[in-house]
């Protein structure tokens, strides 16, 4: 080889391989964002465009929004009826309201029973500390259809809870517990908790007990100390798992079908019957895009916590 | 932490925490050796309900295509995870990286409804204009599926890559490994148990899935959490109850190996740490 070839020899790798790097880059982040993009982002439009149709009785069941008005005239039609129907129903917007009412109920609850379980996992030994997780986590890999039929059993008019409070002598008449409000709380404060559980944990995990043993020491009362030192240390963890409950229980379906009966309203259940009963879909967009903008900004505030959780990590 | 300074209303709240998890399950297993038809009522022990559940093929065909779309569905989560995952932790900055990490998180909190809605108006749309899906089932409920799990895949993967070490990367760069072979030689062993936890994460997610897989399916198929649940909607049922006993069984066994394989990773590693203080 010649000297001058040898000289260009590192300098043509090196672009070579910053080629290389970037063509591998390209189509390492091409394949998943094009995935998403199809099948994540863009459906959120067709709903969008579907809520602004009108609701006709033919296959797919909802108008067309441009229309060819002969000789090349394009006719848009946005139909704004949906989203007043909404608005005028009643029953669209105490769904909504009872909705809200049922996911923030549950999500306190879901904190009162998560916070200590949570700070006792952290403070216990470390072989405890692992069974328990194990024991916390376990619930997910199993069926969450079936855990809520679990409730079915428990709460029914013959179920156990009223067998086992009747042969007691506590009460003669069985209580009405499934297809009531209760049993919705029930099923969404039973499978939600772990999710609170888990995000308190990791927070926890990661602070700085001394701090503690300081406040003790210099003579705070273990309220003082869990108000103004614990707590505001780990408002990120509650936070977090306050989201990762409200959000999904907001839009809940299968605990109020099956716990709830027709007797509670819940904005998913709404969304669902509206679609496959009722085939209506311009109404079952509408209300889907209505609860998206209810939740976009618990949502928003979620990424950003994940978002300097991955940083920090 | 020392054991005196647990209180006594952490530990009682811990049980009851535990117990409230955990004994709904265990009734569940109880009651589906129960010989009465009406399941909270004890009529005395029996398996029968196994064998009705055994004898139902309806129920082994949605198993089959339950186990099938969770197969499909984990692989491809797991490749479009990692990758997913690996752009948002080594890439930097990128054109249209905040809209990719926002879709990438986005399906973690989405209510399923609306996820099983758009992604259903999408084939619908789809068929109308490209001719494609002309059916809705096993095709479209793994893409569904596939689209909510690789989120949690990513995430798996972004928190090992954050957590793991470079220097063994940037040693192989620096001995004139090309960006790709570093890649496939390097950061893929190491993602290795990431990968396969998302991998079991996918799969399970993908088995649980109700509404979404509703919402696209077309008819005949039907997947097991459908046929559960068209099953429960109408009351309480023991072969339900078994099949529910089988279900734990099968979670169990699985958890107690991983547990096991850990346990022994773990043991292998202090020893070696161990011989190597020695040496």
């Amino acid at each position: 080889m010649s000297a001058p070839a040898e000289a260009m020899a590192p300098a043509l790798r090196h672009r070579l391989s910053l080629l290389l790097q970037r063509n591998w880059r390209s189509l390492v982040l091409f394949v998943p964002f094009f995935w998403l993009l199809l099948f994540f982002l863009a459906p959120f439009f067709i709903v969008l465009k579907i809520s602004f149709a009108g609701s006709v009785i033919a296959s797919p069941p909802f108008t067309s929004m441009i229309e060819w008005v002969d000789e090349g005239v394009m006719h848009i039609r946005v139909v704004t009826d949906n989203y007043a129907y909404l608005w005028e129903d009643d029953l669209y917007v105490k769904t909504y309201l009872n909705s809200l009412k049922i996911s923030s109920i549950s999500t306190i609850l879901c904190l009162l029973i998560g916070y200590p379980m949570a700070y006792a996992i952290v403070r216990s030994s470390h072989t405890t500390k692992h069974i328990l997780l194990m024991l916390i986590i376990l619930p997910f890999w199993t069926s969450f259809l079936l855990r809520v039929y679990a409730w079915m059993g428990l709460l029914a008019d013959q179920g156990t809870i009223n067998g086992l409070l009747i042969s007691l002598g506590i009460i003669d008449e069985p209580l009405r517990m499934l297809y009531t409000e209760f049993a919705v709380y029930v099923g969404i404060v039973y499978t939600y908790v772990p999710f609170m559980i888990l995000p308190l944990y990791a927070n926890m995990e990661k602070l700085d007990w001394a701090l503690l043993e300081a406040a003790a020491d210099l003579g705070a009362r273990p309220m003082t100390t869990f108000f103004t030192v614990t707590l505001p240390m780990t408002l990120p963890g509650v936070l977090a798992g306050s989201l990762l409950v409200f959000i999904p229980a907001t839009g809940e379906y299968v605990i109020p079908d099956l716990l709830g009966g027709g007797n509670v309203l819940m904005i998913g259940r709404v969304l669902y019957n509206e679609f496959n009963a009722n085939i209506d879909w311009p109404v079952a967009s509408a209300v889907a895009i209505a609860l998206l903008l209810l939740l976009v900004l618990p949502m928003m505030l979620y990424q950003h916590i994940q978002g300097k959780e991955t940083e920090n990590a | 932490m020392n054991a005196g300074k647990r209180s006594a209303f952490l530990i009682t709240t811990t049980c009851f925490g535990i117990a409230f998890l955990y004994i709904p399950m265990i009734l569940l297993v109880v009651y589906s050796f129960n010989k009465s038809r009406i399941v909270p009522v004890w009529g005395g022990f029996s398996t029968k309900w196994y064998g009705v559940l055994f004898e139902s093929e309806e129920v082994w065909e949605a198993v089959s295509l339950s186990l099938k779309i969770a197969a499909v569905n984990a692989c491809f989560a797991t490749i479009l995870g990692t990758l997913a995952g690996l752009a948002l932790v080594r890439f930097g900055s990128f054109k249209g990286r905040t809209l990719f990490s926002g879709m990438i998180s986005a399906p973690l909190v989405m209510p399923e409804v609306i996820t099983g809605l758009s992604l259903l108006l999408l084939f619908i749309t789809l068929n109308e204009f490209v001719g494609w899906p002309n059916e809705r089932g096993f095709t479209t409920i793994t893409i569904a599926h596939i689209t909510f799990s690789m989120a949690y895949v990513a995430v798996i993967i972004q928190s090992r890559l954050a957590g793991m070490a470079q220097d063994l990367e940037e040693a192989a760069q620096d001995l004139g490994a090309k960006p790709f072979r570093v890649l496939t030689d390097i950061t893929l062993p190491l993602l290795a148990p990431g990968m396969l936890a998302g991998w079991l994460l996918a799969f399970t997610l993908s088995l649980d899935d109700l509404i979404i897989a509703s919402f696209v399916s077309g008819p005949g198929a039907v997947t097991l959490p459908m046929l559960i649940y068209s099953r429960v909607r109408l009351g309480l049922r023991p072969d339900i109850n078994a099949l529910a006993t089988l279900i734990i069984l099968v979670v169990a066994i699985g958890v107690l190996i991983a547990a096991w394989i850990m346990f022994r990773q773990q043991k292998q590693r202090e020893l070696e740490l161990k011989m190597s203080e020695e040496s």
